[in-house]
């Protein structure tokens, strides 16, 4: 059967680059490529592998229990200490050299007690900030681990 | 002769035809229509399945979680990147929506409008829902986010090309290309968090309690009974994307 | 970085109504109008040029080498703005390995090599394989070498191999036609398959974009012949240009018409976004939209081409007219594009609100950037013409005599 010369240089060339990219492509893709999914399984245990920084309630107790257990006492009884306080992780690791904020501003306490009609009365108390002690900060009066107990 | 090959191959074809019709029937009556149950897919047997369930009867839109989350995973402050954030609805009482989100809600919310007009308002968290069907997987062109085992839907940023097709295909708005890293980035759930045992950064620190997270496989958990005790809707159900996010009482101005 | 924060602080201040926050800035931008626009010339390019070839349309034939070149010019060039735009762009051959057999995008490495290597390279090669031949022997030194490289060692001239030339050549040129329409229509599903976006989210799409291309691609070979013959100094084949406004002529009645439909369909049934998208028609986009692409890039060259029909006035007030309905043309598909991607992007998905989009002169992105990726392939062009000659042809005969 008579192939013209230009099929033959041309399939020729077809094969070459075809094996060439076969080989580059068993060369460049990840190993764990396909494990799970069209994915690299190694994805899973690199974003497993971040270190929290916020390490829970439970982390606290040991060491603060006496504000843990003033605080179960009054109404913030369910808010996690982080909620204030910020990211323990840095503090449970170094606690000497590590302090986290004390907050207490008028501008902190409002994010939840400024009020607004969109907050559910039942959920959380609010008031209008500016007619309240304006020229005070809010844990001047309000222990922030027992609200209710309020200096005079 | 040419008559009798028209006739049989007639009678071939019609064979065939009612062969196929009946087989079409019969297996329909084998499988019957299922239904969509919450339409989230059912993930693999053997490993969690997570979605979350936010209570917007709960959120007071104090942004904390939104805040916690920039921390947590080393999102950067500036007011152009969310994992997730808060909006808060003011419906006024000529029926206008307002909708606003300054920075995500981190810095907290002012009342919008006046008392006098308020019709209603609320607030609603928003984050990654977890899609099972997800359309940013589904167009992601190298494989560089995808469905985790567990349901998470995860970004490999060591693979991601930044060709930003996810973002563009997420219904929800929440992607980005994180400035420093330069590749897609998403809320995982916390993925880092909750395959230690621990809860995702801003559901640690909702001071309502208002979002939760928890396997839909296990059915006396803490999300399935969330389901089962809240009347629950997801985020544009239309676009079937088997979003894993469930809020109680989503009203129906929120897009 | 600090720039580029500065840049989204003032987009934060442009913004209307409620977007989600993520949505501020842009995803896409100029590089990726200019990608479709780029596709879309070499698709409309060889279309024009396999008319000549498979249907026989025998008074095109002084533009048929012109269209392929102009063609290979420019997907040569296709791939720099989509990688340029790209945040990891040393990361793009992972498209070629590991394709994701759910992404449109996905398929963008293949459709191209095969769109390149074999449907232009090849086509190319086929058509000027004898031609090749006797310049690497006429030429000497360097240019020899170039030649006798490009023939890939087949240098059988024998009546009997110059046949298969044609016959191969006219085999890929069938092949290539729905190969373009491939290497087109993809793109146009690339959007139109993005359910969540309203504006992308058509089943027309995907055609939209092809008979644009046709459209575009016919303007450019248009324009090209017209500056190429000038720049030769011959004549220009008034019968060729009558020819080619007549194809232009077809394809944007049809273009219009899938255009007009979507639009129609989309006022008719008012689905929840048709608020915000009409809002944004009227408003953002009223100038790149109405006043470029519908009157200036459409209804303009329309009514001119459709009254050539009818009444052809004289030679040259018909040179001059196609010569400026062609850059009309040219320029209104431009903004098709610009009005698809970024009119895609400046509504917010919440329906709420909308954000701006800003470009700037220089970086990645900017207008000279754009500029660039579009000139360069002129520039290729110009080298291609001079390696490949088609009035130098074995066969030319348009050519030379025009």
């Amino acid at each position: 059967m008579y192939i013209p010369p230009q099929i033959k240089r041309h399939v020729l060339l077809l094969i070459v680059f075809v094996v060439a990219f076969i080989l580059l492509r068993s060369l460049l893709v990840p190993s764990s490529f396909g494990q799970y999914g069209h994915y690299r399984g190694d994805a899973l245990g690199e974003n497993a592998a971040r270190i929290p920084k916020y390490s829970g309630k439970d982390s606290c107790t040991d060491c603060h229990s006496k504000i843990v257990d003033q605080q179960a006492t009054d109404v913030h009884a369910n808010l996690a200490c982080e909620t204030c306080h910020g990211p323990g992780d840095a503090h449970v690791h170094a606690a000497k050299s590590v302090k986290l904020p004390k907050v207490g501003t008028r501008d902190f306490c409002g994010l939840c007690h400024t009020q607004n009609k969109a907050r559910n009365k039942k959920v959380v108390p609010q008031l209008i900030m500016a007619e309240h002690y304006p020229e005070k900060n809010c844990i001047d009066c309000h222990n922030p681990h027992q609200p209710w107990d309020i200096k005079k | 002769m040419g008559h009798k090959k028209v006739s049989s191959s007639r009678r071939s074809f019609f064979k065939t035809a009612a062969a196929l019709a009946g087989a079409t029937v019969a297996s329909a009556a084998l499988l019957p229509f299922n239904g969509i149950v919450y339409a989230a897919g059912t993930g693999k047997k053997d490993k969690p399945w997570y979605g979350i369930g936010i209570d917007l009867e709960k959120c007071i839109g104090c942004g904390r979680c939104a805040n916690a989350c920039k921390s947590e995973n080393d999102v950067p402050h500036e007011p152009f990147y969310f994992r997730n954030w808060v909006e808060q609805y003011t419906v006024k009482n000529d029926g206008s929506v307002k909708v606003e989100s300054p920075n995500g809600g981190i810095d907290g919310f002012k009342q919008a409008v006046p008392d006098a007009d308020v019709f209603k308002s609320f607030f609603v968290p928003k984050m990654c829902n977890h899609c099972s069907n997800s359309p940013c997987v589904q167009v992601c062109p190298v494989g560089a986010t995808f469905v985790s085992p567990e349901g998470v839907v995860l970004v490999d940023n060591n693979y991601c090309i930044g060709c930003r097709y996810c973002i563009q295909a997420c219904p929800y708005g929440c992607r980005y290309i994180h400035p420093e890293h330069q590749v897609a980035d998403k809320c995982t759930l916390c993925y880092h968090r909750i395959t230690k045992g621990m809860s995702p950064a801003c559901m640690e620190v909702c001071p309502t309690q208002a979002r939760i997270y928890g396997d839909l496989h296990d059915k006396e958990g803490p999300l399935v009974n969330f389901i089962k005790t809240h009347t629950c809707q997801v985020l544009k159900p239309d676009m079937n994307t088997s979003s894993k996010l469930f809020y109680n009482a989503l009203s129906m101005e929120v897009r | 970085m600090i720039e580029h924060f500065q840049h989204l602080y003032e987009m934060q201040s442009k913004v209307e109504g409620f977007i989600y926050p993520n949505e501020l800035d842009l995803q896409w931008g100029v590089l990726i109008v200019l990608y479709p626009y780029i596709t879309g010339l070499v698709a409309g390019a060889f279309i024009l040029a396999s008319l000549e070839r498979v249907f026989n349309v025998k008074v095109l034939k002084p533009t048929y080498h012109i269209a392929l070149l102009t063609a290979l010019a420019f997907l040569l060039v296709a791939t720099l703005p989509l990688v340029s735009h790209l945040a990891q762009p040393f990361r793009a051959y992972e498209i070629m390995i590991t394709p994701h057999s759910t992404s449109a995008m996905a398929i963008f490495g293949f459709v191209y090599l095969w769109y390149l290597m074999v449907v232009l390279l090849l086509e190319i090669w086929f058509e000027y394989r004898q031609d090749m031949v006797k310049w690497g022997n006429e030429k000497k030194g360097f240019m020899k070498v170039i030649y006798k490289i490009l023939t890939v060692g087949v240098t059988d001239t024998s009546p009997k191999t110059n046949l298969w030339d044609d016959k191969i050549g006219y085999f890929i040129t069938v092949v290539g036609i729905p190969s373009a329409f491939l290497l087109h229509g993809y793109v146009g599903f690339i959007f139109g398959s993005v359910k969540a976006n309203p504006w992308w989210s058509t089943v027309l799409m995907p055609v939209i974009f092809l008979f644009s291309a046709m459209v575009s691609g016919i303007a450019l070979v248009l324009f090209i012949y017209m500056v190429v013959t000038k720049l030769r100094k011959k004549k220009l084949d008034m019968d060729c240009l009558d020819a080619i406004g007549k194809y232009l002529f077809y394809i944007l009645i049809m273009d219009f018409t899938l255009e007009a439909l979507d639009q129609v369909h989309r006022i008719y049934v008012a689905e929840e976004s048709f608020e915000i998208l009409q809002l944004m028609m009227a408003g953002k986009l009223y100038i790149t939209l109405i006043v470029i692409q519908l009157i200036i890039g459409t209804m303009i060259p329309l009514l001119t081409l459709g009254f050539f029909q009818f009444y052809k006035p004289a030679e040259k007030f018909r040179k001059f007219a196609y010569f400026a309905l062609s850059i009309m043309v040219l320029v209104g598909i431009f903004f098709m594009r610009w009005n698809v991607v970024i009119g895609g992007q400046l509504f917010s998905k919440s329906f709420y609100g909308f954000t701006a989009f800003k470009i700037g002169l220089i970086g990645g992105e900017g207008y000279l950037m754009a500029a660039l990726w579009f000139v360069i392939p002129f520039c290729i062009l110009a080298v291609l013409l001079w390696l490949l000659p088609p009035w130098k042809k074995h066969d030319a005969g348009a050519e030379v005599s025009a």
